[in-house]
């Protein structure tokens, strides 16, 4: 570093290169030349941002490309989905062909592709208009669950010492009840279950993955050459941690947010099996779907098949897209 | 070696505290309190107050998390009221815990025999259709609801096919004699061979179920592992020696690569809980993991309550475990 600047100077171009020195980053921006080379930073990377050397990685990826595609589509169909369903999903159509005791299930016909479920609504509707609520519920768990791993993820990472102790040991005890087991514990404290109690319950499995992810990859930025050049000219702590440490921090945790969509709608599939899942059908959601075809599995295997059919795409769309992206980000894959 | 050993004890035991402190919370705060999950919504107001007293529910908090932690470590967690209505919960556990335990065990060693395998050979043959066709294979194989899988294979090869039975352990025609609760073992001690056979005949279907998320968790970590030794200097190094091929892959990249593996084995155990929940249930296996599922169900508390404490401190005892195995392989370990 020149000694002719001046003290604000150098913060600032400190600042800015701690911003932009995230090696190992997903949300690094392009590396700026010049304070590249006062860093003494090795010019591996001729320019090329993480970001754009993964894109160029993940362009020609089939398995990124398939799994970005699903995720896409499985969007798109929610947005959309009163526009493409046939039916109203809540609507009884096919009750009359309901028999309790001979045929509970009206089989497919025309104008019904899949059927009809136990009460005759329309099942290609109810899957259509049900991947709103799926897509709902992943997502609502997934943040809920990345703001909760955020801030004692943070607060350990950032402070170091005891509240790293206190915060991780009760991150430990969390992580140390199975996870599916700790979620229904959550969901059975709630008087009535609903979509709510299911999405807080998946949620609050996720923080102590969350806040270990970020806590790892905090300490590792605390140690680094940004954060104590940034602490020897007298950043601000919070200053050093919003600023430097955090953005820095945020890629491993993102591609983990993929998995965790996936994840969370698998887990609200087997909160409805438990018989902890929302009992209100008039929002169809494909885990309770799913759970409310258990009654009918072996003699209307169909009802639960179409479904679990959804799920599985779904999450291994957004599975396949996070392993894909986590490949890409990862530092030792790049070649 | 001893001092880390001791010191995670001590980590163990904190964990352990605040576990049966988490438990003790959580059954105060369920819907109703304790009192209306035992005698119902409709009790009178007269009995609530007898059981709360009986109870000691009009005891300061920290008194009754003292005589709950007292209760706790002579095994009396009460009685249950759901899942066998009347006896002992701590005696269901023991009842049901072995059960649950030969089940995690053979799903973990199908998990091992498919997954490390299939790792290698995917990273040998990184990048071909072999590798691809794996890797994703085993996203498809995460991405299934477990009870879903355990019920098409039910539907499949039990109910359609009659090549395996439907549910249970064993069938209870054979009369077979019990001595460790373990009923393979059971079959082999006695000599009662088709006691056995019958036995595991009724593991296969659920450990298959059970073995699909841990198989590729080991599957992949397994790949990633060996993907990572192949590049190392040691590797280069002995295959410009002219060592052998099964040389060079037995001692330099296996022996290194499993390293990981280990540890992520030692981590499986809690999913595998959460596995024999689902796959338990759709079986009616008798393990743990169905009690857990009709407790939830019927509102058991008292059977919860152990099943959770349980589970949890089964799950850091393997880790501890686990870690000390780790030391005693990886010398680098203890300094942490």
């Amino acid at each position: 570093m020149p000694p002719s600047l001046t003290p604000r100077g150098k913060k600032q171009r400190i600042d800015d290169l701690a911003a932009s020195s995230g090696s190992g980053s997903a949300v690094g921006t392009a590396v700026d030349e010049v304070s590249v080379d006062d860093a003494g930073y090795v010019e591996e990377t001729a320019g090329v941002s993480l970001i754009a050397s993964a894109w160029r990685r993940l362009r020609g990826n089939p398995v990124f490309l398939l799994g970005a595609g699903i995720t896409v589509l499985f969007v798109l169909v929610a947005i959309f989905a009163p526009l493409i369903a046939p039916h109203d999903p809540t609507a009884g159509l096919l009750i009359d062909k309901v028999r309790k005791q001979t045929n509970p299930i009206p089989g497919p016909q025309a104008g019904f592709p899949l059927g009809a479920d136990d009460s005759g609504r329309d099942i290609l509707s109810r899957l259509i208009v049900g991947s709103r609520q799926t897509l709902v519920v992943g997502v609502c768990a997934t943040v809920f669950g990345f703001a909760g791993g955020l801030t004692l993820g943070t607060l350990a990472g950032a402070f170091g010492g005891w509240v790293d102790s206190v915060v991780m040991r009760a991150v430990d005890v969390m992580l140390s009840i199975p996870s599916l087991l700790l979620a229904v514990s959550i969901a059975a404290l709630a008087k009535q279950p609903s979509q709510w109690t299911v999405i807080i319950a998946i949620a609050t499995v996720q923080v102590p993955i969350f806040a270990r992810l970020l806590r790892g990859s905090m300490l590792a930025q605390r140690a680094s050459d940004h954060v104590l050049a940034a602490r020897a000219l007298g950043v601000k702590r919070s200053a050093i941690v919003f600023r430097h440490m955090l953005p820095n921090s945020l890629g491993p945790v993102i591609v983990q947010a993929t998995l965790v969509i996936a994840g969370a709608i698998i887990d609200a599939a087997a909160l409805s099996f438990l018989g902890l899942g929302n009992p209100d059908d008039r929002q169809p959601e494909w885990g309770q779907m799913l759970g409310a075809a258990q009654q009918y599995i072996y003699d209307y295997p169909a009802l639960a098949v179409w479904p679990a059919l959804c799920i599985i795409v779904v999450a291994l769309g957004f599975t396949l897209m996070g392993e894909s992206l986590r490949e890409a980000l990862d530092p030792k894959t790049r070649r | 070696m001893l001092r880390f050993i001791l010191r995670r004890l001590l980590q163990m035991v904190g964990v352990v505290i605040v576990l049966s402190l988490l438990v003790f919370l959580w059954l105060r705060s369920l819907p109703g309190g304790t009192v209306s999950a035992i005698l119902g919504e409709k009790a009178t107001p007269a009995r609530r107050a007898a059981l709360e007293k009986a109870l000691g529910l009009d005891q300061p908090i920290y008194v009754q998390y003292w005589e709950f932690v007292k209760r706790a470590l002579k095994g009396q967690f009460g009685s249950s009221t759901g899942v066998l209505p009347g006896s002992d919960a701590f005696q269901i556990f023991l009842q049901r815990f072995p059960a649950t335990v030969e089940l995690s065990f053979f799903a973990i060693i199908l998990a091992v025999l498919l997954g490390i395998p299939l790792g290698y050979m995917a990273a040998r043959r990184r990048a071909t259709w072999f590798d691809n066709g794996t890797v994703v294979g085993s996203l498809i194989g995460v991405a299934v609801p477990v009870f879903f899988l355990a019920f098409l294979l039910k539907y499949w090869f039990a109910i359609k096919l009659h090549w395996l039975p439907v549910s249970g352990r064993q069938d209870p025609g054979l009369d077979a004699t019990r001595v460790t609760g373990f009923f393979v073992v059971d079959g082999v001690l006695t000599r009662e061979w088709d006691a056995a056979w019958d036995a595991i005949k009724h593991l296969i279907l659920p450990a298959l179920a059970l073995a699909t998320i841990p198989f590729a968790v080991i599957f992949r970590i397994t790949r990633a592992s060996v993907l990572d030794v192949m590049d190392e200097d040691y590797v280069r190094t002995a295959e410009s020696k002219g060592l052998t091929n099964r040389v060079i892959r037995g001692r330099h990249i296996l022996r290194n690569a499993l390293l990981p593996v280990v540890t992520t084995i030692g981590l499986q155990t809690g999913g595998l809980l959460v596995g024999a929940i689902l796959t338990e249930r759709v079986f009616s296996f008798g393990g743990l993991g169905e009690a857990v599922a009709i407790a939830f169900e019927r509102r058991d508390y008292a059977v919860l309550q152990v099943c959770i404490l349980m589970a949890a401190i089964t799950f850091v005892v393997i880790n501890l475990l686990v870690d000390i195995a780790y030391a005693v392989i990886d010398p680098r370990v203890r300094t942490r």
